[in-house]
């Protein structure tokens, strides 16, 4: 099975990564401004609702529902979308999809296909398939485009350009943009006017978009996309034909339920109220909108992540990226240093999920388990439990002689009493690592000194203290 | 809440001190004994006790031997008092968890009921001896970290803060940015030590910003990797556990109980 870009090389090494990121100081700022920003703005717009924890265990409830009955609201959800002049298509993993969406622009002989912003189109590597059937894919989203232009890849789920800042825009934009203004200036607004410039050339020229979709209705058949840029919208309307590649847990079960999700998303991702853009569609509407539509609706994994109870919930997903912009390590290693087309927390569950975690073995550990994107998390995925649940699959998985021996030894040592009291007599060694050692010693000892260790363990005192009370009187001890 | 009720219980209480304070910071596990003696509730420690095994689950290994010998050791007690809420946190989220994984119901029913008799310090005071003042004195600027599985994982809320508060003769002062991770995460220092040292570096920052000498936390885990940076960069401040600082009187404060250790 392929699973085209959810990883970009076997088996992420997220610590060596990381290790790169966290020396690069424009990164650093870049991220734990943007982080910072968007986390404030988060945490005052979710304050503002009084009924903030019943909607998190809504949206829960009805993920959980779609779920737990994934099969019939996806047959739902096509027999709507037929009724209404949509074709749907199934892919099984990225292979399929990627050549679904190829022979349909093939079809229609065009050369160049308009973008919006889709996550799934990065993690199955759609613009590459394409582009080696000599098909242009533009991406439409503002930071979309700047990666794009700046052969990057996307660091974030919802602002995939969150590592690059204005300055580095701009050199993007004067290197790369054919048509940017010679004298552009990296004041945000230019930049934005520039792009715009570039970009509304393309829509109006475009006969075709590929679009993804936040959430899918069973009841309808309509697709579901909230936006800030208006470029979706863009996308979605003026192109004769419309192709929209869709995760198979992007539904729901019926329209109302976008009451939840529609207040739960943008105040959990951009911490706005409200997205400035919601686009529904459903189907062909005869005189409005393409002529053709299609729907592509792919696995690449979804159904074997599906098989495992605890791991499931990672399908509740809603793409928020409020997890990413709350965690210490995402702020500190950035989008990159996860090797995946999805970071952060969610993509340190998901990713190992999606293609096997002896594929992605050290994603699980990239993770302090502080339990901050759990507190957040608008439909509740307890993402330090599933992390802790994908180290033990990935413990299983991966054999690691020098780690597994001194845990097994640790575990024998601790199994009761006389292990453990002939442990604690090796502590006092401690003082001659207190700033060097062997590792893992020395990975502690890089930045910090080891505690000195005491002369007496605990229960050496107690002992101490409690056999001498004890005889004095007279009684035979507490344990 | 009213001053200290120095309550005369009949339950049976057991001290858990964790493996990492039976073996590295004594002091924690003695002030809570006394703070305990003093108001009140003599505890007994069993000297089976062990490990709560966390850093096992949450390295990956799921011991079941080691769940099972806490529930061993400590099924016949009222109550189990734990100074740390990040073992008390996986006592309760993960024991019930790692039984099930291997298919031991009866043991994961035993594993709960003995979680849900198992409390952090600041729990057991507030919640079943019911005294948010100690009669504490410690006349010292100190700073709170709330360690995230206390907070997180646990959800003591401000108890440990209203602890504090009530203390005699502390300053106590408000740490910047004190929700975010100090960078310990068990065997995370290790296994991802450059992410580690930055989110510590940027917590050193935050607690030398505070003008504190000690800092205080629920978790001497915690504190071992803040103290190790802070003692490696020379910064002047210590760390105290929380119970060393509601252990502190007029008559004995944490410094002269270091003095006379050994």
């Amino acid at each position: 099975m392929s699973h085209g870009e959810t990883i970009w090389t076997e088996d992420p090494p997220f610590p060596k990564n990381a290790r790169d990121a966290v020396e690069n100081a424009q990164l650093r700022r870049n991220i734990r401004k943007a982080t910072t920003t968007i986390r404030e703005r988060r945490a005052s717009v979710v304050a503002e609702m009084p009924d903030w924890q019943a909607l998190r265990e809504t949206g829960q409830a009805i993920k959980d529902d779609v779920l737990a009955h994934l099969d019939r609201y996806l047959e739902q959800f096509e027999q709507a979308a037929l009724a209404r002049g949509a074709e749907v298509h199934w892919a099984r993993d990225a292979d399929e999809a990627n050549s679904i969406v190829t022979s349909l622009v093939q079809q229609t002989g065009e050369h160049e296909v308009i973008k919006s912003k889709s996550m799934l189109t990065e993690e199955i590597g759609l613009d590459d398939a394409l582009q080696k059937r000599g098909i242009t894919a533009i991406e439409t989203d503002l930071a979309e485009l700047i990666i794009q232009l700046g052969h990057d890849r996307p660091s974030h789920i919802v602002v995939p350009a969150i590592h690059r800042n204005r300055a580095e825009v701009r050199e993007i934009f004067l290197r790369e943009m054919e048509d940017a203004p010679a004298d552009l200036s990296d004041d945000p607004h230019a930049l934005a006017d520039a792009s715009r410039r570039h970009l509304r050339r393309k829509f109006l020229q475009a006969k075709l978009a590929v679009s993804g979709a936040n959430f899918a209705i069973a009841q309808t058949g309509s697709l579901v996309i909230a936006e800030s840029e208006g470029n979706a919208r863009m996308c979605l309307t003026l192109p004769e034909t419309l192709i929209s590649v869709v995760g198979i847990e992007k539904l729901v079960p019926t329209f109302r339920d976008l009451e939840v999700f529609l207040q739960l998303l943008p105040r959990s991702s951009t911490g706005e109220r409200m997205n400035p853009y919601n686009s529904v569609w459903t189907g062909v509407t005869p005189g409005d909108g393409p002529r053709q539509v299609h729907i592509v609706l792919v696995d690449n994994g979804r159904t074997n992540v599906l098989r495992d109870e605890v791991g499931r919930q990672a399908l509740r997903c809603i793409r928020c990226a409020a997890c990413l912009n709350v965690c210490p390590v995402y702020e500190r290693a950035g989008g990159h240093a996860y090797g995946a087309t999805y970071p952060g927390p969610i993509g340190a569950i998901l990713t190992p999920q999606l293609v096997g975690v002896e594929h992605a073995s050290k994603l699980p550990f990239a993770s302090s388990l502080c339990g901050y994107c759990y507190e957040v998390c608008p439909v509740k995925i307890n993402i330090p439990s599933v992390l802790v649940k994908l180290r033990h699959d990935s413990v299983r998985a991966k054999k690691h002689p020098a780690e597994d021996a001194a845990f097994a030894a640790a575990a024998t040592a601790m199994k009761g009493r006389r292990g453990w009291t002939a442990a604690l007599r090796f502590a006092p060694l401690l003082r001659f690592f207190r700033r060097g050692g062997p590792p893992p010693i020395a990975q502690w000892t890089s930045v910090r000194d080891l505690p000195d260790p005491p002369k007496h363990s605990f229960r050496d005192w107690w002992v101490k203290e409690h056999t001498a009370q004890h005889a004095e009187r007279g009684d035979g001890g507490s344990s | 809440m009213s001053p200290a009720r120095r309550p005369v219980r009949t339950m049976r209480v057991a001290l858990f001190t964790t493996c990492l304070v039976d073996a590295l910071f004594p002091d924690a596990g003695r002030a809570t004994v006394q703070l305990l003696e003093r108001l009140g509730q003599p505890v007994e420690f069993p000297l089976e006790q062990t490990c709560c095994g966390q850093m096992h689950v949450n390295s990956g290994y799921f011991e079941i031997d080691l769940v099972r010998h806490y529930v061993e050791t400590f099924s016949a007690y009222d109550a189990v008092v734990v100074p740390s809420g990040s073992c008390v946190g996986a006592i309760r989220e993960q024991h019930a968890m790692v039984a099930r994984a291997a298919g031991d119901e009866r043991l994961a029913t035993q594993a709960e009921s003995v979680a849900g008799r198992t409390y952090e310090l600041s729990q057991f005071l507030i919640d079943v001896l019911g005294t948010d003042d100690v009669g504490a004195y410690f006349p010292h600027r100190v700073t709170y970290h709330p360690t995230c599985h206390s907070m997180r994982l646990l959800g003591v809320g401000d108890r440990p803060l209203r602890l504090l508060k009530n203390v005699r003769g502390i300053d106590l002062v408000e740490l910047p940015r004190w929700d975010e991770c100090c960078g310990f995460g068990g065997t995370f220092s290790v296994k991802n030590p450059d992410v580690s040292a930055a989110m510590l570096a940027d917590k050193m920052e935050a607690v030398i910003e505070t003008g504190a000498e000690v800092l205080c936390a629920g978790d001497r885990s915690c504190l071992m990797h803040i103290g190790g940076g802070l003692e490696r960069i020379r910064a002047g401040v210590r760390t105290l556990h929380l119970a060393e600082i509601l252990a502190s009187t007029e008559n004995r404060t944490a410094a002269t109980a270091v003095a006379v250790k050994g």
